[in-house]
């Protein structure tokens, strides 16, 4: 946050960049916070869909209805990046599981900052083994992020 | 059998849709079709109020929330009274909370689901995968939206069109809002170059929609679906906007039925940064995932590639970012635009207007 609250412009063309990565639908609460920590780290936030292709699909097939879901879910997530200001670069990313995923993408990618959702009980975030997982094996600092204690009943 | 579903889409509120969704309910009980009102949105207007007189109410569910009690369809109670035909107005309504439903578009799913035709109405600025548009076009953000599926699943979508000048006159008469609204309205959201973009935009959602419904005959001969079917040129750079736009090309395709191919032209011994070479490998990665041909071309002059590959390709459609180009460059007719569309006769472009970075919107 600048002065007197005002929130300010990232720099243009910023090589920061923050991903945050997920499945489903992106829990509010986290995308504030993802938002808040690319402003303050004056990075891009890279929000990613990751999209689970079953072993009964070839991995390259085209995914029509997953991608149906996902564009205005991304969608919305760069208004809100538009809203607060923050550069924005969606990604849709396949795996065989949310792990293969997430691995292919950060081995795709560089990160600055890696924000993982946590919510166990909900087919939208990560499990408890997976985020086990991903602090064991991620290429940069993560964060876990709770999602708001209605989101995750 | 699920019954038959017809939407009224509208480019803004005051246009008719509801007097349209009200007239058509008149005609069909008038054939001796059983019709009753779903849910009703008068807003106060006289001429509405009169027309919905003699047409049987299914009464309103009252739903107690914070100490104030809300009004929604009660859907049970329209399921229970098996109409033939069902008016329900305003489909991109949020229910109060404690509603079965979130949304009335899937109040009306399940009245369809028992067999009822239902008529509803709907603005363009409702549908999700142009909320995005309507904001930049008109400085409002539309939190009230509705997948696009559910026009895309409608038996028919009919447009319920008004000129701006005619829509601002009525307006202006009283007969859209309280005399107390009128003014803000004209000079905010119902502004004369607002009402035209939404109006485009409507149009053109109307007319997408009608070729869909077309291109969904099946032809045999190859050559003949060549001729018939719609080809996606999406003219891509490496990063967000090529993502953006590769993305914004798949929901049109989607619709239009047709096949994309996404082309990067890039010129000779160009080598590309590491940051470029990254999003490259990202706009190829959403390429197969979106089921999209990318195809990537060497040359140094974009036009002469980009019309070779839509003529071997059978494009019929070109998307691109809207190039910004200097005044100095117009004026001496070198516009990449200018030598695209001279280039690419009887193909039609799209030019999507690149969002700076970062762009902050107002609260």
């Amino acid at each position: 946050m600048s002065f007197f609250g005002l929130r300010r412009s990232p720099k243009a063309g910023s090589d920061r960049r923050v991903l945050v990565a997920f499945s489903g639908r992106l829990d509010p609460v986290v995308l504030a916070a993802a938002l808040r920590i690319a402003r303050a780290e004056n990075a891009a936030l890279v929000p990613a869909y990751l999209i689970t292709v079953p072993l009964s699909q070839p991995f390259d097939s085209p995914l029509v209805r997953e991608v149906g879901q996902a564009l205005p879910v991304l969608e919305g997530i760069e208004h809100e990046a538009n809203r607060a200001g923050i550069e924005v670069d969606a990604r849709m990313e396949r795996g065989r599981s949310l792990r293969d995923g997430l691995a292919r993408l950060w081995s795709e990618e560089h990160f600055d900052r890696i924000i993982l959702p946590a919510n166990p009980e909900s087919r939208h975030g990560f499990s408890e083994s997976d985020l086990a997982w991903a602090l064991m094996n991620t290429p940069t600092e993560t964060i876990v992020l709770r999602p708001a204690p209605a989101e995750a009943a | 059998m699920r019954g038959r579903y017809r939407i009224l889409l509208g480019a803004a509120a005051g246009v008719g849709k509801t007097y349209r969704m009200l007239e058509e309910g008149r005609q069909a009980l008038d054939q001796g079709v059983d019709v009753v009102i779903g849910y009703l949105e008068p807003h106060d207007r006289p001429d509405t109020v009169a027309l919905a007189e003699g047409l049987e109410v299914v009464p309103r569910r009252k739903i107690e929330h914070g100490g104030v009690t809300l009004e929604e369809m009660d859907v049970e109670a329209v399921v229970r009274r098996v109409p033939e035909l069902a008016l329900i107005d305003e489909l991109a309504h949020t229910n109060a909370p404690g509603s079965q439903n979130q949304k009335r578009y899937e109040d009306i799913e399940e009245v369809l689901d028992a067999g009822i035709d239902v008529i509803s109405t709907v603005n363009i600025q409702h549908l999700e995968s142009l909320n995005d548009l309507v904001f930049e076009l008109t400085g409002v953000r539309v939190r009230e939206t509705v997948p696009d599926r559910v026009l895309d699943e409608a038996d028919e979508v009919v447009l319920v069109d008004l000129t701006p000048d005619d829509l601002r006159e009525r307006i202006q008469a009283g007969k859209v809002y309280p005399a107390g609204r009128i003014e803000s309205a004209l000079q905010n959201f119902f502004k004369a170059d607002n009402l035209s973009s939404l109006r485009q935009l409507a149009l053109r959602e109307v007319a997408e929609d009608v070729e869909a419904r077309r291109s969904v005959v099946t032809f045999d001969d190859p050559l003949a679906r060549r001729a018939i079917g719609d080809r996606i040129l999406v003219l891509v750079e490496p990063g967000p906007s090529g993502q953006r736009l590769l993305r914004r090309a798949w929901r049109s395709g989607q619709r239009l039925g047709a096949d994309i191919d996404a082309l990067w032209v890039h010129p000779p011994g160009d080598s590309l940064s590491d940051r470029d070479r990254t999003a490259l490998a990202a706009l190829r990665r959403l390429a197969v995932t979106l089921g999209v041909h990318f195809l990537e071309e060497e040359d140094g002059d974009f036009v002469a590639a980009v019309k070779r590959v839509a003529g071997d390709r059978g494009t019929t459609y070109v998307f691109w970012i809207a190039p910004q180009e200097r005044r100095l460059e117009l004026a001496l007719g070198r516009s990449q635009l200018y030598r695209l569309i001279e280039a690419l006769p009887g193909i039609d472009i799209r030019l999507s207007a690149d969002r700076p970075r970062g762009r902050q919107e107002p609260q």
